[in-house]
């Protein structure tokens, strides 16, 4: 039982980083109709500035908020000088300069900052908290700092007008246009604050993976398997799915004796195919009708 | 009377396809003009056309200044209002978020308020329904929530694309005097597209006549609804 406890919470933990993941990757479909599978590499780019802010000698918890801050900076340049100009593209289009994307932020980073195996500091530590080392300190640290920003952003979506105009500009984008909204911008700030929240992700993923140029790749399978999970369409879902797929890919580890270690990846990719063939919609998402 | 909206030569089209082939017209400040014509006309073309919603040419002058060529969320702060076709309604979103994005554009929050006041005064039916998630309105409701929300910009001039599109018999008669009493009592100029002609033509001042892609007849509102022939022959009523 104590056991259970631990992979569930443990999941809950890694679950938050998925959700993380997940959260950054609807904002820019509901934007823009697209899934960025790039979305991981920006989220280890932003890790390696704050490794990098930290070697030069800041404290944690300044490189923490000012990575935060450029890695929304360069969300908003990519998506005005990458993805603005493929706007009216076909998928195939967005598809290829998302793997160009990927492929580029990934050899940059190993160009820059080399392709070896990084420690990566934790500001919460390792002790235990909870009764019988249940929970690490830097897992109810991931949960936590998860929770605020989520906070954050529900309060910013739900009571800012900026907030109001980005949903209004995902659901409608021609009638939103019509109320003055610049629907080219909303998209370009949900570039930047989905790329803002990847950056917090990496961080708090960073020193339970290591950090190096491929640390967001499986990470990244998770977060779309949540995202598909919850529905793509529903920001709330994204975060119950990546939450959910990390308790199921803990508890399959440890419970099917042929998962193990080594075959948590293609739960995830399992789940993906079995969510698309079940419910396309997810948990949460809307099913969206269209008549022709 | 002054042209709050002069249009001259207008041509609109969708990709290689010219539905509109230069067309003039104008709406004189303070007043309501209505664009009438059957289906494939190029009614709510035109209106699109003003709001730089399709590709288009020509001169079009609101207030003095050519818009020509200028993006739709920055003519719409330009005071322009556009109800549109299907009306536009952000659907999963509840009327009160409705109507505050009718109002993004501006920054003075105290009188937006006061607006949505004066909104709810003329609707009183929203107020009822402030919380409901805006798609789950009736067709008539929504209409109204979409002129609500086109007057929430405070608007120099509204585009109305087919207001009764849909609607019950009574529920139009009541949205049109609605209308009317905004016209006077807010001054807002209206470029109303409609099918029902006898509707439009007792709003309207003035009244042009669509055919595919060109005005075949203009002239004041009263003329036209009175001249039997141009009645039977286009308006069909």
């Amino acid at each position: 039982m104590e056991l259970f406890l631990q992979l569930v919470l443990s999941g809950i933990a890694n679950g938050a980083i998925y959700a993380c993941v997940a959260l950054a990757i609807v904002m820019i479909y509901q934007a823009i109709h697209h899934l960025n599978f790039a979305q991981g590499e920006m989220a280890m780019f932003s890790t390696f500035i704050a490794w990098q802010l930290m070697q030069w000698g800041m404290p944690f918890w300044a490189a923490f908020p000012l990575t935060i801050i450029l890695s929304f900076i360069g969300g908003v340049v990519i998506e005005r000088v990458v993805i603005k100009p493929i706007e009216n593209a076909p998928v195939l289009t967005h598809v290829v300069v998302f793997i160009a994307l990927f492929t580029i932020i990934n050899s940059m980073a190993g160009f820059i900052w080399d392709f070896t195996i990084k420690p990566f500091p934790t500001p919460f530590g390792t002790a235990p908290v909870l009764g019988g080392g249940l929970l690490s300190a830097h897992q109810a640290g991931m949960i936590a700092v998860t929770l605020i920003m989520l906070v954050m952003l529900f309060v910013f979506f739900r009571y800012t007008s900026t907030g109001l105009a980005m949903r209004a500009a995902a659901a409608n984008p021609a009638s939103a246009r019509l109320v003055g909204i610049r629907v080219g911008w909303m998209t370009a700030l949900g570039w930047g604050m989905a790329s803002a929240i990847g950056s917090v992700a990496g961080m708090l993923i960073a020193p339970v993976v290591f950090l190096e140029p491929n640390m967001m790749l499986t990470i990244l399978l998770y977060g779309f398997a949540g995202a598909v999970l919850g529905g793509l369409t529903s920001p709330g879902g994204a975060v119950l799915g990546g939450v959910i797929v990390g308790i199921v890919e803990n508890l399959a580890g440890a419970y099917i004796p042929v998962v193990g270690a080594e075959l948590k990846l293609p739960i995830a990719l399992l789940l993906i195919i079995a969510v698309l063939v079940v419910k396309p919609s997810g948990l949460m998402g809307r099913r969206t009708v269209q008549r022709v | 009377m002054s042209a709050l909206l002069e249009v001259h030569n207008l041509k609109a089209g969708y990709g290689p396809i010219e539905v509109l082939h230069g067309i003039d017209f104008r709406l004189p400040l303070g007043g309501v003009a209505t664009l009438l014509g059957a289906n494939g006309a190029g009614k709510t073309t035109t209106l699109r056309a003003l709001c730089g919603m399709v590709r288009a040419s020509g001169d079009i002058m609101f207030e003095g200044k050519p818009i020509g060529g200028r993006s739709t969320e920055d003519i719409a702060r330009l005071g322009v209002a556009h109800v549109p076709e299907g009306r536009g309604t952000f659907t999963q979103l509840t009327v009160e978020e409705n109507l505050k994005l009718g109002a993004i554009s501006r920054s003075d929050k105290r009188a937006v308020a006061e607006d949505m006041e004066r909104c709810f005064s003329y609707f009183p039916i929203l107020k009822q329904r402030i919380t409901q998630q805006a798609g789950l309105l009736s067709g008539g409701e929504q209409q109204m929530l979409a002129v609500a929300r086109g007057l929430m910009l405070r608007p120099r001039m509204m585009l109305l694309d087919e207001p009764s599109f849909g609607l019950a018999p009574l529920i139009v008669r009541e949205l049109f005097q609605i209308l009317a009493t905004i016209n006077r009592a807010e001054k807002v100029s209206m470029l109303i597209v409609e099918q029902n002609a006898s509707l439009a033509l007792e709003l309207a001042d003035e009244a042009y006549l669509l055919e595919t892609g060109n005005i075949v007849l203009s002239g004041s509102a009263k003329e036209i609804s009175a001249d039997e022939s141009i009645r039977q022959s286009y308006l069909g009523y």
